[in-house]
């Protein structure tokens, strides 16, 4: 209870803390997504590729937002045009392009700074947040959440039936774009949450875990975001208990209740699967 | 020539390689339009190029005059089983409603007239007891009319069915054709990628017969022939009585 009671008289304490609840909410809601299409290799991409639009922005003195969605952006247009245009899969393309732009990156973090900020962007350091990262981080939710919920319709069908919408007139790749443009700000909102190589556990394993629980889309996004805000939480708190590095514990805490659901969800959890064949077995059907 | 749906001189190519090649036919819309042809013969790229979805090397396709592109409201497309997702999280009765969409527009909910109406097209193919459930706890034959019943919720007047048969049981088809032909007679447009030689005749008033080039396009009794079949399969057909034999 230490925890609540320095909470409540540390202001870098309380920033860090709802920095780290919205980062675990929009993470499960743009999560749920990246999951359902498949792109979970993508979100480890754009991540990792956000890194020399980091280092850029340091040398230009300007804010690490405007570097990193734009080097976020390039991978994803990068990848697009390989896999479009040339033989190569998709999977080779996202590890073409984002092993190139993280090389890249660290290089360039190299020449501008110090290898504490290195260390810093690559795994998070929450209680390092300012204020100036707090508001940034609460427009980029602000405008996630508004995507999401206004073209609602056109994610979940084309995300469903790719097909189908392209059939219909939707601009499909129009929403791949779109939705890895929002990646790519989630990415950088989170950049000092959970660090640029662990982003990808609060994306996929919160929505993964959300995804074994329902048969429902938008049930999922609530559930996620859900669990990504108590991952996120819970791993602030012993994060800031041993003093470890607040990336690694968050995602070993979205690891944490993905394995719960996986051991006990009704429908999917392996522990009752098994029970309902044995019972079947028993029953002699 | 308005009623029409009209493909000239149509090419398509992947990475250089030629999948269809000088395809040209006309229709007149109210027919029931079976695709056939051998395996690897472009049916599931045509349907794909006629919908305007894959970029064309040449041609025009045109539906009562005006460009496929300006004609997308008015199409309903169900695509091969083996493409879908069965696992996503989506209960039928929603699958269903995702045929209200593309008449809804940008940033209209379903509202509840929407969920009715998703619920009669449901009724129609026999579906509706399966309204919660998740479309992968449904058998084969079952999902399949599920699409179908999101088809009927387009309020399309121009259906593309990708392989709609296969892998599904009899009672399922059964419901299937009985409804394609149920649009024909009102007169609606609906091509269908089919391969299963023996209920071509019951099935379709008329055909596509492709190989990479077009083999035949008009009435069954016209292009269902030996000799065409024979062409375009590049195989020989047995004859038995009038029609054609099965065994390939």
């Amino acid at each position: 209870m230490e925890f609540i009671h320095d909470l409540q008289n540390y202001e870098f304490l309380q920033k860090a803390f709802l920095t780290s609840i919205m980062v675990g909410i929009i993470c499960g809601v743009i999560g749920c997504f990246i999951v359902l299409r498949g792109l979970a290799l993508m979100g480890d991409a754009i991540s990792h590729a956000v890194l020399p639009g980091v280092a850029i922005s340091y040398m230009l003195g300007i804010s690490y937002f405007y570097g990193a969605v734009a080097t976020g952006v390039l991978t994803a247009l990068g990848i697009g045009v390989i896999s479009q245009n040339s033989r190569v899969k998709s999977d080779s393309s996202i590890g073409i392009v984002f092993s190139a732009f993280f090389a890249a990156g660290i290089i360039l973090i190299t020449m501008a700074r110090s290898a504490t900020d290195l260390t810093q962007i690559l795994f998070g350091n929450v209680l390092a947040v300012r204020a100036s990262d707090m508001k940034l981080t609460l427009i980029i939710g602000s405008i996630v959440l508004l995507a999401v919920i206004l073209f609602y319709k056109e994610l979940l069908v084309s995300s469903f039936d790719e097909t189908m919408a392209a059939a219909y007139g939707l601009k499909t790749r129009l929403i791949h774009y779109g939705l890895m443009v929002l990646l790519t700000l989630v990415t950088v909102a989170s950049l000092q949450t959970v660090g640029v190589i662990l982003v990808v556990s609060l994306l996929i394993t919160p929505a993964s875990t959300a995804y074994l629980l329902t048969n429902r889309l938008s049930t999922m996004i609530v559930l996620a975001s859900f669990f990504g805000a108590i991952s996120a939480g819970i791993g602030l708190y012993i994060s800031f208990l041993f003093d470890w590095p607040s990336g690694p514990v968050i995602a070993l805490a979205t690891t944490a209740l993905f394995i719960l659901a996986f051991l006990f969800s009704p429908k999917q959890g392996i522990i009752f699967r098994k029970l309902r064949s044995s019972r079947k077995i028993a029953d002699g059907v | 020539m308005s009623n029409q749906i009209e493909v000239s001189n149509l090419h398509v190519s992947y990475y250089g390689k030629q999948v269809l090649n000088d395809i040209s036919f006309t229709f007149d819309s109210g027919k029931l339009i079976g695709i056939l042809g051998p395996n690897g013969a472009g049916k599931s790229t045509l349907m794909k190029a006629l919908l305007g979805l894959i970029p064309r090397d040449a041609g025009s396709i045109s539906i009562e005059g005006k460009p496929i592109e300006a004609s997308r409201k008015r199409i309903a497309y169900v695509p091969q089983r083996s493409n879908i997702d069965w696992d996503f999280p989506i209960i039928v009765r929603d699958a269903v409603m995702l045929g209200t969409y593309p008449k809804l527009g940008l940033f209209r909910r379903p509202k509840k007239e929407d969920k009715a109406f998703a619920m009669e097209c449901l009724r129609k193919v026999g579906m509706e007891s399966y309204a919660k459930s998740q479309i992968g706890e449904l058998s084969g034959g079952q999902q399949q009319r599920v699409f179908l019943a999101r088809a009927l919720a387009q309020k399309a007047e121009y259906f593309f069915l990708d392989e709609p048969f296969v892998g599904i049981d009899v009672s399922s088809e059964e419901v299937i054709i009985n409804i394609l032909k149920d649009l024909r007679d009102a007169g609606k447009t609906v091509f269908v990628v089919h391969h299963d030689l023996a209920k071509v005749e019951r099935y379709f008033d008329n055909l596509l017969l492709v190989n990479k080039e077009l083999y035949g396009a008009g009435p069954v009794q016209h292009v269902f022939k030996p000799q065409l079949m024979q062409q375009a399969y590049k195989s020989p057909f047995a004859v038995i009585g009038d029609s054609l034999g099965v065994g390939i």
